[in-house]
């Protein structure tokens, strides 16, 4: 625990740095983003009416736009991994512990006592790092596991005759892909709570917007940036 | 795999046939080449239906043979699948009960001549074919409600009545004689949708109204829709005829298999339409993909007894022979139908009725085979005796979720041996029979005679269903059944077991997890609020 807190405060002293405001967020992971999200709401709203659980829309219209729906965000997808493996940006993801510990705390003590959020941006690492193991978990385990239920929830005529017992295999992938649906509405409900947190909400939305941010950047990460792509600096 | 790519690629060429309308055949295609008025052996004043038949058989050699052999003449049934005798000569219904005990009454619709006597088959007897029945087309012919299958003659009585409960008039056998053509909806009509003794009376999705029904009622049969008859579909070879009710094909698989030009002996939607009849959309691909489960009747026909004739739903035998102070039999007409007509609720020689117009069906799994509860079937009189079970479930490969009518009946049994009996109920000269002297003892002791079954003398009353396949009456396409007739809570396959349907269980055990989760979540998100809330005015003291 030492070791991280020094990690990080070692990001607070350094002197050299500058702050300066960075494009974070590229064109193509905005639109990802936000086209992300309405399509997630629109599942999200159309799922619970397949469920039953209201009835704002009729079941074979809400079962038309969820699939419609599904598949965009699927091809969404495909872009997003296709984009995130060429512009090595799937590194942002990788969780790890370091820091971790210490945002864990901020949420559960220090935002109570007035503290600063204790991540600071970094050109390299735009999430913090609960952020990026939430995010891992999501795109490895909750996202799989609602796409590959839901396909095969979509193509049960193409296996149910070369399963046994396709009742009881609906049925799983159905139940499966539902929690893993709730799991997603969960996250939705902390992810926007969590951006009031901080540095506060419209601080945290507007980089998503706008695309850049107040990041810390070394003397190095500076030069490099004012050389190679001018266009990231504002 | 290849059948899977098939499948893909037939969508398309479904949608191009869909286009194009399923339908190019003529209803009655003008195929002859004959006038039968132009045949010298027509032209003579014939005395009786036989010898109309005499006069046909002349030419058509073969025909009194192929018909002889058929359903419609023998109205016996040896069961392929189950080994039942079935057939109108042996099996006990939930409605007049039985043939047996009731000839002339209920032979009066037999396509044949003189058939008096059920212990014999109708060829012992010597009856003869009755071609006319079907092939009439001066809509003139018809038969006595009482002749065993004779056509009211000149001079008619006066209180005789047709098969169809109307006055009767003194057929012209010659004028039908030179009419003969392919059956219409008339022919099959005045029996079949008849049968019970009334207009509807036991199918429900066949009525008077079909003879010339409105495109709402049956988008096959009217004349604003394809104008089809009942030999459209029931196609017939050598007198024997596809569609049977004991042995339903209750899916089709095989009709992608058709050449050019090759006609399917089946009366199945799938003949005509295909495996994967809806266009080739989304919603399209979504509704094929429910051919696995659903019949086409299910979400095709939301309704039966259409059109303003009402079918019944309900006789209870058990209250039959109530009379007045002066011992005469009473009615009580309880029942309006959509179109104004009083319908008996109560008759002395019946018993009580309800009756249904646009009736919801019954849904169940159904891979064709009914076992009915024939004579050497014991029951279990505390239970209500399904008297001709459906078979069938999910997942054997040929069952569908198929639409019924389920007619509710309470109707005599001995008591001491558990078996439905026969009833003697119609006889207007006997002293057994119900309808003439209100007693069930001596009209089941005659019923169980005239059957040759042995009876211990002691009877009770039952509660029975009977199941009726709903097939005619199909809907135009845009008032079949929504997603959510069946999608929902309660919906209506709600008990219908085997299936998994979404939106039928809004908090299954999955959903109320999920909900508990995001609860959890958002009473977090509100707590941390709270405290965050509350933890900064404190600061700011």
């Amino acid at each position: 625990m030492a070791v991280e807190k020094k990690a990080v405060s070692e990001t607070k002293t350094e002197t050299e740095m500058s702050l300066r405001s960075v494009k974070v967020y590229p064109r193509f992971e905005r639109l990802w983003h936000w086209a992300q999200m309405a399509l997630i709401m629109v599942l999200l709203f159309t799922g619970l009416a397949i469920s039953g659980i209201h009835n704002l829309l009729p079941f074979g219209p809400a079962v038309m736009l969820h699939t419609v729906a599904a598949l965009t965000l699927l091809t969404l997808w495909i872009f997003a991994t296709f984009w995130l493996f060429t512009t090595g940006a799937w590194k942002q993801f990788i969780p790890k512990i370091e820091g971790m510990i210490e945002v864990a705390k901020f949420y559960a003590w220090g935002v109570f006592k007035g503290e600063e959020h204790p991540y600071k941006k970094m050109f390299w690492r735009k999430h913090n790092p609960l952020q990026a193991a939430t995010y891992f978990g999501l795109k490895w385990f909750v996202f799989p596991a609602i796409w590959s239920t839901g396909l095969l929830y979509l193509s049960y005529n193409f296996w149910a005759d070369s399963v046994g017992n396709a009742s009881f295999w609906i049925w799983v992938i159905a139940n499966l892909h539902i929690l893993s649906a709730y799991v997603i509405a969960a996250f939705v409900i902390v992810h926007v709570y969590l951006l009031t947190v901080g540095h506060g909400f419209r601080a945290h939305v507007r980089p998503m917007i706008t695309g850049y941010d107040e990041i810390e950047l070394t003397p190095e990460q500076e030069a490099y940036l004012e050389t190679n792509e001018p266009e990231r600096l504002r | 795999m290849h059948k899977r790519v098939f499948k893909i690629l037939g969508l398309a060429a479904v949608v191009g046939a869909y286009a194009l309308g399923v339908s190019a055949q003529q209803s009655q295609p003008n195929t002859t080449t004959a006038d039968h008025s132009k045949f010298k052996i027509l032209q003579q004043d014939f005395k009786s239906g036989p010898a109309v038949t005499e006069a046909c058989v002349s030419c058509h050699t073969q025909a009194d043979d192929q018909f002889m052999h058929s359903i419609h003449f023998k109205w016996d049934y040896d069961h392929p699948e189950t080994g039942q005798k079935l057939g109108k000569r042996n099996v006990i219904n939930a409605f007049c009960g039985s043939v047996a005990g009731n000839e002339p009454r209920c032979t009066s619709c037999h396509a044949g001549y003189g058939w008096e006597d059920m212990s014999k088959a109708p060829e012992e007897q010597e009856v003869t074919a009755d071609c006319l029945v079907c092939h009439d087309t001066s809509g003139q012919y018809t038969k006595t409600s009482t002749g065993a299958g004779h056509p009211p003659l000149d001079p008619v009585p006066e209180k005789a009545k047709t098969i169809t409960g109307a006055k009767a008039w003194a057929v012209d056998l010659t004028k039908a004689a030179q009419s003969v053509g392919a059956p219409t909806r008339e022919n099959c009509g005045n029996c079949h949708f008849y049968g019970g003794g009334g207009d509807n009376v036991k199918h429900g999705d066949l009525s008077s109204v079909l003879y010339n029904p409105s495109i709402d009622v049956d988008v096959h049969m009217s004349p604003d829709g394809e104008n089809m008859t009942c030999a459209t579909c029931h196609v017939s070879d050598q007198h024997q005829w596809s569609g049977s009710r004991y042995n339903v094909m209750a899916s089709d698989a095989h009709s992608e298999t058709l050449k050019p030009g090759e006609r399917r002996d089946v009366a199945t939607c799938q003949s005509c339409h295909g495996t994967e009849p809806h266009p080739a959309s989304l919603m399209g691909a979504k509704l094929n993909n429910h051919t696995d489960m659903l019949a086409c009747q299910t979400c095709h026909i939301p309704e039966f007894a259409k059109g303003g004739v009402p079918t019944k739903t309900l006789w209870d035998w058990s209250t039959a022979g109530k009379l007045d102070e002066n011992g005469k039999p009473i009615h009580e007409d309880n029942y309006t139908s959509s179109t104004g007509e009083k319908m008996h609720t109560y008759l002395s020689t019946k018993g009580h009725f309800d009756y249904g117009e646009n009736v919801v069906p019954y849904y169940a799994w159904f891979d064709g085979q009914v076992e009915y509860t024939t004579k050497d079937k014991t029951i279990d009189p505390s239970q209500t005796v399904d008297v001709n079970a459906i078979k069938g479930t999910r997942g054997d490969g040929v069952s569908r979720i198929w639409p019924f009518k389920r007619m509710v009946g309470r109707q005599p049994f001995d008591s001491v041996n558990n078996k439905l009996v026969y009833t003697h109920v119609w006889g207007p000269t006997t002293d057994t029979a119900l309808w003439t002297n209100f007693d069930w003892a001596k009209a089941i002791d005659a019923g169980m005679e005239a059957a040759g079954e042995e009876y211990s003398g002691e009877f009770g009353f039952v509660d029975t269903y009977m199941y009726w396949p709903i097939t005619h009456m199909v809907a135009p396409a845009e008032q079949a059944l929504d997603c959510e007739s069946c999608h929902a809570k309660d919906g209506r396959l709600a008990g219908v077991p085997g299936v998994h349907m979404p939106g039928t269980r809004p908090f299954g055990t999955a959903s109320l997890l999920g909900i508990a989760m995001v609860l959890a979540a958002l009473a977090g998100v509100l707590g941390h609020l709270a405290v965050r809330v509350l933890s900064k005015k404190e600061r700011e003291h």
